[in-house]
């Protein structure tokens, strides 16, 4: 294939993935806030648009209420008044919601969604993906995860208010102590695979059936834990998401943002909480080949494993959200720094000298 | 350590096991809660069983308001055009809904009874004009087997404004 028929079929497919990882975003909004609300005893939203179901001689049932409430919240932002604080410096106030939202979205093009596949004589190999076959996927996560906190220091530091100064300044900080983590949480999974691509790391979990393939959940337990609380961390939700600690920062680094500049942070969180749930499905919980069988034979299949694990990715962190207090800042430092840097340290020896003495 | 993961484990567990139980949400317009039996909603003006208005126009409830939420301007009856027993009636009857603390110094103040702070909360307009409630959206609608106002009456049967009441029970 030639360079200009790759980067064609890129551009093709990246279209299509982020144009449907922008309505997920949208319906993981919706997610969050029905799940979460079921957890709370409420209902959520439940008006904008449903179903209806006539029933005989009875009211009618409303299925799925609150279908378009992501697009009620969509047509809200966007016509809002978008007003900038008067001592904002302009140009960072403006670049910071981009600076978010562009690595959210740049995270999407490593992320193996499918099994290789050919349709109508554009041959998908080895994996469906934007960028399939990039050797270094979990250096690029890296980079571009960390590339996401500038958004947010800008934003906080371009709008001229304490509070988001000091909202961004917690982001920083608390990146910084996460990621050291993080990345540690991924040698593991790259040791075992003896790959950075993320589509061999999810063929070294094998299809699960007849062979001796698991998951690297099962294999290594505490690196997708440690990951775990280091995406939620990289993210900043709950219980880290003291850099919107309402009671403390008002709403943090977004404070002084209106409109959908607004919702451009808002956008960055949710599709980011969507692309690393994407990424721990990929790195730990086998990827595409999940649940149901035959992945490797139907591609579709594998599209549906990798939806189920990260809805349920997605599931657990609202749970997680809904059940647990947020970190004191000390607490936050201490746990990153002297527990989980540790841990993972830790964990990378012993998975290391394992797989030098048994390999 | 272990005890730190069992209690975060145990508050997990806590909010799955509320996730299965029904939402105590009531879904408010369709559904409505029925108000407290002293609840102090929407004022209205009550009529006698044979169809006269127990507002006599003396202004007591505007004089008692706190918030100088109501005005009265009264007229006088006459046996051809009867509105209320006695002297007067209430020719205008305002209140502003958005000064109206509900407080029910007015109920209280009333002589004959004819302002009572009823179960309507449903209290939302788009403008401050529509905010005022005049009296014919207070008024209560005539019983079944009065007339409607004004009424024609024979003479020296309502000379009376204030009705002979019993004390509360």
């Amino acid at each position: 294939m030639t360079l200009g028929a790759i980067a064609l079929r890129a551009l093709i497919v990246g279209f299509i993935v982020s144009f449907a990882v922008i309505t997920g975003f949208a319906y993981t909004t919706l997610l969050e806030r029905k799940f979460l609300a079921r957890l709370q005893h409420r209902v959520g939203p439940n008006r904008a648009g449903y179903i209806p179901l006539p029933r005989r001689g009875r009211s009618e049932r409303k299925l799925l209420g609150g279908i378009l409430q992501p697009a009620a919240d969509a047509v809200k932002l966007f016509f809002k008044e978008d007003a900038t604080p008067g001592d904002a410096d302009r140009l960072v106030y403006n670049l910071a919601p981009m600076m978010a939202v562009i690595p959210a979205i740049l995270i999407l093009a490593v992320i193996p969604w499918m099994p290789g596949f050919s349709l109508f004589g554009a041959v998908f190999e080895p994996y469906f993906a934007i960028a399939p076959g990039v050797n270094v996927g979990v250096l690029f996560i890296l980079a571009i995860t960390s590339i996401g906190v500038y958004g947010v220091v800008l934003g906080g530091w371009g709008s001229a208010s304490k509070y988001s100064v000091l909202g961004g300044i917690r982001a920083s900080a608390q990146m910084i102590s996460y990621e050291l983590a993080l990345g540690l949480s991924l040698l593991p999974p790259i040791m075992l695979a003896n790959s950075m691509d993320l589509g061999v790391i999810v063929e070294a979990q094998g299809p699960f059936w007849g062979e001796w393939d698991l998951p690297f959940v099962i294999i290594q337990f505490p690196a997708a834990l440690i990951f775990f609380i280091g995406a939620m961390a990289e993210l900043q939700r709950h219980p880290f998401d003291l850099l919107e600690a309402e009671q403390e920062l008002s709403s943090g680094y977004n404070v002084e943002y209106g409109g959908m500049r607004f919702g451009m942070f808002f956008m960055a969180e949710y599709m980011k909480m969507v692309s690393l749930s994407a990424i721990f499905a990929a790195l730990f919980l086998g990827g595409y080949y999940g649940p149901i069988p035959f992945a490797a034979d139907l591609p579709v299949i594998g599209l549906i494993n990798m939806l189920i694990k990260i809805i349920l990715s997605l599931m657990l962190m609202i749970w997680i959200r809904a059940s647990w207090p947020r970190f004191r800042y000390d607490q936050l430092m201490a746990f990153g720094w002297k527990r989980l840097l540790p841990f993972a340290l830790a964990n990378v020896v012993l998975t290391g000298a394992l797989i030098v003495l048994f390999g | 350590m272990i005890g730190m993961v069992e209690a975060l484990l145990k508050g997990m567990a806590t909010t799955l096991k509320h996730a299965i139980k029904p939402p105590v949400t009531i879904q408010y317009p369709e559904v409505k809660r029925p108000v407290r039996y002293r609840f102090k909603g929407r004022h209205a003006l009550k009529r006698y069983d044979n169809g006269l208005e127990k507002c006599i126009g003396c202004s007591l409830c505007a004089a008692a308001c706190p918030a100088d939420a109501i005005f009265v301007e009264a007229s006088e009856n006459s046996d051809e055009e009867r509105y209320s027993p006695g002297e007067r009636y209430a020719s205008t009857y305002e209140i502003n809904m958005l000064r109206c603390i509900f407080c029910g110094y007015c109920e209280d103040a009333c002589p004959t009874e004819a302002i009572v702070l009823e179960d309507d909360y449903e209290l939302s307009f788009y403008d401050r004009a529509s905010a005022i409630y005049t009296k014919e959206m207070l008024i209560d609608p005539v019983p079944e087997d009065g007339k409607p106002t004004p009424q024609e009456t024979e003479p020296g049967k309502y000379d009376r404004s204030i009705p002979d009441m019993e004390n509360p029970q």
